[in-house]
């Protein structure tokens, strides 16, 4: 697997959650997704890195564009060293929140995506590995 | 105290040269900006500043001191009226160093003593230099008032209320529906219920790039609201990329009418509200 780019973007406020979005929307269409995968991966990258600001206390995202055979793909690694999760069945539970929002974000995201992987702990902090290939 | 009074002193009776020095030297300078400002009303604030300068340096050359405010005062007023002109930070700062080298001459040119020439020089740097510190500072701050500023009257901007028709109302999202702006959105459009009596409100989302679960959430508080208020919400410009994600992410819209065009949501408050459009028999003609 080949990675075509890969850089590392804070995200420390509101403003770092739009520029996210920007730039996860720029590096869909240079990998040219369609506009509903587009639209896809944006919007899962929206609802983790608001996770990553409002439940980790801020962190930073990793955005890597791959390349395996013919098959393009993006992949983005949010990471933060806030309290963890203490259960992650329950916060992929639809509708599950701590938090004053709707309890879908994160499983939202790992139905618009295609590879989806959280590893948390306790105390250390949270990472979550999204993927969507073409 | 006696070094300070000496570089007031030699400024004092040399302003006219280090004047015509210093102008000379910021029309050279490569960031000049002749298309921004007038030689003359260069000419005219180097003068004044030099003047003032001159004054405070007599007292001291701690900027921190009251006797340096109208210095302060006046590059308040200069560096403000250069950011409203579009200046970079730079030329607004080449301004008060470039004033070194002329009074540097100045005063090689009368203090003989090499102990006291260092001194003096090294007194006349640090006072500039804290100077053009605070230059761009004010620089800087000037800038923010303007973003902070335009922030405002686009927040203003970007969520008018329109009336389309008796009794139907349209609120035409555009850009990133923040909690800051949803609260604007949504004071704005209850404010126009009560002011219009209106009784359905079209909230057309073509023009919001991202819906993610907090922007669906924002939406569906602002149509519980408007419900409560007596008037019933249709949300348009789902376009379909819009609708799959919504679908994936799992956000429930069922309890609201909504449509794929602001045309067809309007069509809907029209029958709600009795109203039918016929083409004219003209129209019908022609086919």
């Amino acid at each position: 697997m080949a990675t075509l780019r890969d850089e590392i973007y804070p995200i420390r406020s509101s403003d770092d959650i739009v520029k996210v979005r920007q730039i996860t929307r720029e590096w869909a269409l240079m990998q040219t997704f369609s506009l509903v995968d587009q639209t896809k991966i944006v919007t899962a990258a929206s609802e983790l890195a608001r996770n990553t600001l409002e439940h980790g206390r801020g962190g930073e995202v990793r955005i890597q564009a791959l390349q395996e055979g013919p098959r393009r793909g993006l992949r983005l690694t949010f990471t933060d060293q806030g309290p963890g999760i203490p259960d992650l069945a329950k916060a992929l539970q639809d509708g599950f929140t701590t938090g004053n929002g709707m309890g879908l974000g994160l499983s939202g995201s790992k139905r618009l995506m295609n590879d989806f992987d959280i590893q948390s702990e306790v105390g250390k902090g949270t990472t979550v590995m999204i993927a969507r290939w073409k | 105290m006696e070094k300070r009074t000496k570089l007031a002193e030699i400024v004092g009776s040399q302003q006219d040269t280090i004047l015509k020095d210093w102008v000379d030297f910021q029309l050279n300078a490569i960031t000049l900006r002749r298309d921004l400002m007038k030689e003359s009303e260069l000419r005219e604030q180097s003068r004044e500043f030099l003047n003032l300068f001159t004054q405070a340096a007599q007292t001291g050359s701690d900027v921190g001191e009251a006797t340096w405010k109208p210095v302060k005062d006046f590059l308040g007023q200069i560096t403000r009226s250069r950011v409203l002109l579009g200046f970079p930070p730079s030329e607004t700062a080449t301004f008060i160093f470039s004033l070194k080298q002329p009074l540097f001459d100045v005063i090689r040119a009368a203090v003989k003593d090499p102990k006291d020439l260092v001194t003096d020089m090294w007194t006349t740097t640090t006072l500039l230099d804290k100077i053009g510190l605070y230059v761009m500072e004010l620089h800087q701050q000037n800038r923010e008032e303007v973003i902070h500023r335009q922030q405002e009257e686009l927040l203003e901007l970007s969520t008018p209320v329109v009336q389309l028709f008796e009794n139907i109302l349209a609120l035409p999202l555009i850009g990133t529906l923040d909690s800051a702006r949803t609260q604007v959105v949504m004071e704005n459009l209850l404010q126009r219920i009560v002011e219009t009596g209106a009784t359905i409100s079209i909230i057309d989302i073509t023009g919001v790039p991202t819906v993610d679960t907090l922007v669906a959430q924002h939406l569906l508080k602002t149509v519980a609201a408007a419900r409560l208020m007596g008037a019933d919400c249709i949300i348009s410009g789902i376009r379909p990329q819009i609708a799959q994600t919504i679908v994936h992410l799992g956000v429930d819209l069922s309890e609201v009418t909504t449509k794929a065009t602001l045309a067809d949501a309007f069509m809907i408050a029209l029958q709600r509200t009795g109203a039918t459009v016929t083409k004219s028999a003209a129209s019908k003609t022609k086919g």
